[in-house]
């Protein structure tokens, strides 16, 4: 069996505030293996952006909270390091892109003193060798005249630059977790084709595992080998990329897919979901999804279903899906054994 | 009946730049570079393209919202383009515009019914209908009478994006310009309003100006599209030619990067080199040949023509018809 290298297991990430306690993040897990990309798809208030804050240990300005839960990294559970521990494995071990590359690159410091920032503190190096790798970097990720481009700062770049440099940065002490929350969803479509590219070619050159977190299922078909279906701070599929797109078992992931126009396929009405994204506040009793679900039965209302596994490599909460087909299920059972 | 609904000739938009000192020319960035096109009655004409391209700006004159630096803007046969604020007034019913963000577009002070009523007060619409045009409406966008007192912060994205579009219904106008009305909605709630939109292009006759950049949205929405790069039309044409047989290499190029949800689908992605430049110094000739991936010495030079390639698809392109040889 290949190997994980994260372990999310049964992440809650509670935000207590006057009016109470949000769970934000309700018992979320999965696994990301070595060169592997995991997809974490959602939409907005689905509790993706918190999950990977949370890996980070990035709450601690929030009144979030992680209330329970495991996230293993080699074997390391990250909720019970310190800070200081934590400083050493963020950037080094596990590094973040974030959506935004404007405001998540200090607007004062010159691009060359920020990316050598990190590889100085985490890879000891001199000052100089430190230049020499964010040159280095900077080419990787194709940026035409690096040794220029460390001498300005971040407003003197293009949108697509800037996320080639936080890139850079994220890769420069070759992680073996990148994080990529919504990577391209601020840039063009010509320039987010540019930077998925590189992201598929640092995968397969440095073996890095990439844990992406979008709502852009376009994105997903292209990066990821497998995927997580997050609704209302909950799992509610997980499978092969490919199974997702051609057999979706919850409902919701099948609303979502049939919603989205698809270039080439022409259809006069789009299937849409009726209602809205749930409040986390009030958050409905039983299955998260009851209210929208056009399948809805009277147990989804009352009870949650739990996240159990319809094929080896494919889980799912919903009731519709409960009754596992006796040999199937068998099959299962037998082969983990 | 006439057909053409809109007419939009040559129109430009120059932002002038702080000028530098001592510096005695004054310099301008060209946000719409003498851009045409016309509208037909009831059909919907997107116009897409990615930041800075112009789109919104192109909008933004068409509504009188901007001045216009030259160029003329023709609504029904009258020419606005140098109308004053009371003339165009009595004309503003006509057309309507829906905006981008739900968030910022609805004052926060005002209930539903009171932004809802605006402008039927603007327009002289019979007082003692008000409330029941009010609620009328809410109910035309798929909300309902009881949401008419409650506040912009009650409601979700999706539901203040009907409002939006209420609004603009209002006054029963012709041509609705919608800013990307989706682009800020989640995906489920993005094809309720998409199906919203179409709903009501059916029943009131609506003509819809759609300014997007998301292409799949495009291609379900339009009868018509076109393409704008650097403040220029790169290519004009029906849905079915535009989606189907592109002939500029941009419009290319930018087919082939929008992301395929499905896994099993490996295609060939041209990838363009580079950023867009910046507008306010825009290469020379085709303002495309600093990324096309077949310029050649001409590109350099010469602007290119918009001409009529085939039967109502226009292109901006030197060597079209030989790339489409190829």
């Amino acid at each position: 069996m290949e190997e994980k290298v994260l372990q999310v297991r049964n992440l809650q990430t509670h935000f207590t505030s006057d009016s109470g306690t949000v769970k934000a993040v309700d018992g979320v897990s999965f696994e990301v293996g070595k060169g592997e990309t995991l997809g974490i798809v959602g939409e907005s208030g689905s509790g993706k952006s918190v999950t990977s804050l949370s890996i980070m240990r990035l709450l601690k300005d929030t009144p979030g909270k992680i209330a329970g839960g495991e996230i293993l990294y080699e074997g390391t559970d990250l909720t019970t390091l310190s800070e200081r521990e934590m400083r050493k494995i963020r950037g080094n071990d596990i590094a973040m892109i974030f959506q935004e590359p404007m405001t998540s690159l200090n607007p004062v410091y010159k691009i060359g003193r920020q990316l050598e920032e990190s590889i100085i503190l985490h890879m000891k190096a001199s000052k100089k060798a430190a230049r020499e790798r964010s040159v280095q970097m900077l080419k990787a990720v194709g940026i035409s005249r690096p040794e220029k481009i460390v001498h300005e700062f971040p407003h003197q770049l293009s949108g697509g630059m800037r996320q080639r440099v936080m890139i850079a940065m994220a890769m420069a002490c070759n992680p073996k977790v990148l994080i990529a929350d919504e990577p391209t969803t601020a840039l063009d479509v010509t320039i987010q084709a540019q930077i998925l590219e590189l992201m598929k070619s640092l995968t397969t050159t440095t073996d890095t595992a990439i844990l992406l977190i979008t709502h852009d299922l376009g994105v997903v078909a292209e990066m990821c080998d497998r995927v997580v279906v997050m609704y209302g701070g909950r799992a509610v599929e997980e499978s092969d990329v490919v199974s997702i797109f051609t057999n979706p078992k919850h409902p919701y992931t099948q609303g979502l897919l049939e919603s989205i126009p698809k270039i080439g396929e022409r259809v006069d009405r789009l299937q849409s979901i009726p209602g809205n994204v749930p409040i986390p506040s009030h958050m409905p009793m039983g299955c998260k999804f009851a209210p929208r679900c056009p399948h809805a039965m009277d147990i989804c209302w009352e009870k949650e279903p739990s996240f159990d596994k319809v094929t080896t490599n494919h889980s799912v909460r919903c009731w519709l899906h409960e009754e596992v087909p006796q040999d199937e299920s068998d099959l299962v059972g037998s082969s983990e054994r | 009946m006439n057909q053409t609904l809109l007419e939009v000739q040559n129109v430009k938009k120059y932002f002038p730049m702080p000028s530098r000192l001592f510096s005695r020319k004054k310099e301008f960035v060209k946000a719409v570079d003498g851009v045409s096109f016309t509208v037909n009655r009831g059909e919907t004409l997107s116009i897409v393209g990615e930041s800075g391209c112009g789109k919104s700006t192109t909008g933004r004159m068409i509504m009188k919202l901007l001045d216009i630096t030259e160029g003329k803007v023709i609504f029904e046969g009258q020419d606005i383009t140098d109308m004053t604020d009371d003339q165009i007034r009595p004309l503003r019913k006509e057309f309507q515009m829906v905006f981008q963000d739900p968030y910022a577009s609805l004052n926060p002070r005002l209930t539903i019914k009171e932004i809802l009523e605006e402008p039927l007060i603007v327009h002289n619409f019979n007082k003692d209908n008000r409330s029941q045009r009010v609620t009328e409406l809410l109910e035309t966008v798929g909300l309902s009478r009881y949401h008419a007192d409650r506040y912009p912060h009650e409601f979700s994205g999706g539901q203040r994006q009907r409002i939006g579009i209420a609004r603009a219904l209002a006054v029963n106008p012709k041509l609705i310009i919608a800013d990307e009305p989706v682009s800020a909605l989640d995906v489920s709630i993005q094809s309720q309003v998409l199906n919203l939109m179409k709903d009501l292009q059916e029943e009131y006759g609506l003509t819809y100006v759609f300014i997007a950049h998301d292409l799949s949205v495009v291609e379900h929405i339009s009868d018509r599209v076109g393409v704008m790069y650097l403040g220029r039309l790169v290519e004009l044409a029906s849905r079915d030619a535009l989606f189907g047989k592109p002939l500029h290499p941009y419009t290319k190029a930018l087919l082939s990067a929008v992301p395929i949800p499905d896994p099993t689908v490996k295609r060939e992605r041209i990838i363009l080199k580079g950023d867009i430049p910046s507008p306010a110094n825009p290469p020379s000739g085709c303002t495309f040949h600093t990324r096309c991936p077949f310029a050649q010495e001409t590109c350099k030079l010469k602007v290119p023509e918009f001409r009529e390639i085939e039967s109502n698809h226009y292109v901006a392109c030197h060597f079209a018809e030989e790339l489409e040889e190829n």
